[in-house]
């Protein structure tokens, strides 16, 4: 076709509305199975850091900037544990998510990372089973540790190589963890308190 | 045979990545495993055979003067369409790809055969074309990609042949280059051998 | 301090090239010559620098508000490439003798992947402008560093006897994984 201003101006219009119409349509197409796809994952790392449940209440907060939702989980009407969509922004390669998994008595069950660009083979090893960043904290209540990675003087240890990583999940645990203390008034930072905290829970799901 | 020699030609003759040395962004940066390597591959043909066929259909009605925007319009959208489809369906594979599932605009590759091929050919040749330099690429991104993981995890495809990390180098950044390197070096004595 | 961390990182410990292998084409392309590669650093500093400002604008003044997000792919690199073409003429009627060191670069900078990566980088990590500026500038700055060392390396490659059948692109490759392992040295800087 000619080079004419018109015939270029037709042309390429035509293509983009043709190619906007199209790629429209698919994001249409896409939007449910997409947001499935979201949702699949989240309920997948609920169930990989809590026990057996039978419902969650998802309670949304921002700590520092950063939106961070605690979901409590019940069974029979009783707080079985909190599993705490957290993030930090300190990340080796900036933001990523964690799913951290409390006891009622703020002890932490598991850690899941939901998403990370982390080095691979470096970074990335903090969503590998049985890595040191999570068995510092497996089993242990974050309010009665130094949370900090060993080289600062704190309780962590970190990966091998990935020190800027190591601080950025235990910012992400620590904000976790005062995420579930906010939720739960206060009382869920003291281990001894945690039973009481979980009653009045169970009587007031609204105080948070 | 003519059909399948441009099918070939994608693969050995005109390999994208050890011979014309183009897309060398996602051949280094998403080989860390044979998997991620596949399965950029994949998307990069998907978005390749796409748009090479489209390009050939609407070749007749662009003014040559902006037909390198044309052909980047057709390609980009394909892109986001074919972004949109592994986040839906393949939400894991998407993630660890990353930012170069929308980079594949950029690949020099795509454009090339745009530019190159289908601009020139009718539908059916451009469609195989798209096909063998597809593969061209899919296998030589899956190859380094496995080399890799061989070396730096000790596993292929996943599955661990070794215990413990292995030569954790060959996952990292140099690592991609050194492998990348060698294996060319691999193929240009073999094809050298082949032609001889 | 903040702006000082993503200065050093986007520099040195997150190389554009050579840890986030954005850019590689022109990073292996243009590297013959130190001359050339510090003029294809300059253009890439600037147009990398002028693109963060103008998609920054694009993402949360037009398609955030319009939620057609998912077009980002297809709206940035037009821009991109509206971009590239403007700085050719602006430069070219401004400043000649600019236009005359850097002008030959400009038209590949389009299918320069650094660019395009830069400007999805900096929107999926929720930058503010400034932060968009600094990080971009710096990543560009990081690009011209690696692409002059390595050009000065290729330089001297030259005059040495390299095996037959690693010369070309495969030595080259294996010069850019030791530069590689060289920069990760400075990994403990942040």
């Amino acid at each position: 076709m000619k080079n004419t201003l018109l015939n270029m101006i037709l042309v390429l219009g035509g293509i983009s509305a043709v190619a906007s119409a199209g790629v429209g349509y698919v994001y249409k197409i896409t939007e449910g199975p997409i947001a499935a796809a979201v949702e699949a994952n989240k309920t997948a790392a609920l169930a990989g850091v809590l026990p057996a449940f039978d419902a969650t209440t998802p309670a949304e907060m921002t700590l520092d900037e950063i939106p961070v939702t605690v979901h409590t989980a019940t069974q029979g009407g009783n707080v079985v544990g909190y599993a705490v969509e957290t993030a930090t922004r300190q990340g080796f390669s900036g933001e990523f998510r964690l799913m951290v998994g409390f006891s009622p008595n703020g002890k932490v069950l598991a850690v899941e990372v939901l998403q990370h660009a982390e080095t691979p083979g470096l970074g990335d090893k903090m969503a590998g089973e049985g890595n040191p960043l999570l068995a510092s904290f497996r089993g242990r209540n974050p309010g009665g540790m130094n949370l900090a990675v060993r080289k600062d003087g704190g309780d962590v240890d970190a990966l091998t190589a990935a020190t800027i990583t190591s601080r950025a999940y235990v910012d992400a645990v620590a904000r976790a963890f005062n995420a579930v203390v906010r939720s739960t008034g206060g009382a869920g930072a003291d281990a001894d308190a945690g039973a009481t905290a979980n009653t009045r829970d169970n009587e007031t799901p609204a105080a948070f | 045979m003519d059909k399948l020699r441009i099918i070939l030609s994608g693969i050995v003759k005109n390999n994208p990545t050890f011979v014309l040395m183009l897309g060398m962004c996602p051949t280094l940066a998403t080989t860390t495993s044979a998997v991620n390597g596949a399965g950029m591959g994949a998307a990069t043909m998907a978005v390749l055979i796409l748009s090479n066929i489209v390009i050939s259909l609407i070749k007749g009605v662009i003014p040559s003067k902006v037909r390198i925007p044309a052909y980047i319009v057709v390609i980009a959208a394909f892109v986001t369409v074919v972004e949109l489809l592994m986040k839906a369906y393949l939400p894991e594979l998407s993630k660890s790809l990353g930012v170069f599932i929308p980079l594949i605009v950029v690949n020099c590759i795509i454009l090339g055969r745009a530019e190159g091929f289908a601009a020139k050919n009718g539908v059916l040749d451009s469609a195989l074309d798209g096909v063998g330099t597809g593969l061209g690429f899919t296998l030589a991104l899956t190859l380094v990609g496995a080399v890799r993981e061989m070396l730096g995890s000790g596993a292929i495809f996943g599955h661990k042949f070794i215990a413990g990390d292995g030569m954790l180098i060959f996952v990292l950044a140099p690592g991609a280059f050194l492998v990348l390197g060698y294996l060319m070096v691999a193929f240009n004595r073999l094809t050298a051998k082949m032609k001889s | 301090m903040e702006y000082i961390l993503i200065i050093i990182s986007a520099i040195f410990v997150n190389n554009v090239v050579l840890a986030q292998f954005l850019g590689v084409c022109p990073f292996l392309g243009v590297s013959n010559r130190v001359p050339t590669s510090m003029g294809m650093g300059a253009a890439v500093v600037f147009v990398m620098t002028i693109a963060a400002v103008v998609v920054y604008l694009l993402q949360y003044y037009v398609l955030v508000p319009l939620g057609i997000e998912y077009m980002q792919t297809i709206v940035f690199i037009l821009v991109i490439a509206a971009l590239v073409q403007m700085v050719e003429l602006v430069l070219k009627k401004v400043s000649p003798s600019l236009y005359q060191a850097l002008g030959i670069f400009l038209p590949l900078i389009t299918t320069n992947c650094a660019v395009l990566g830069v400007a999805i980088l900096l929107v999926q990590k929720q930058y503010n402008l400034l932060q968009s500026v600094t990080y971009s500038f710096s990543t560009a700055v990081g690009f011209a560093l690696a692409l002059v060392i390595f050009a000065g390396i290729r330089e001297r490659l030259e005059l040495d006897d390299v095996p037959r059948a690693l010369r070309g692109t495969p030595i080259a490759l294996i010069t850019a994984g030791i530069l590689a392992m060289a920069f990760m040295g400075f990994s403990g800087l942040v």
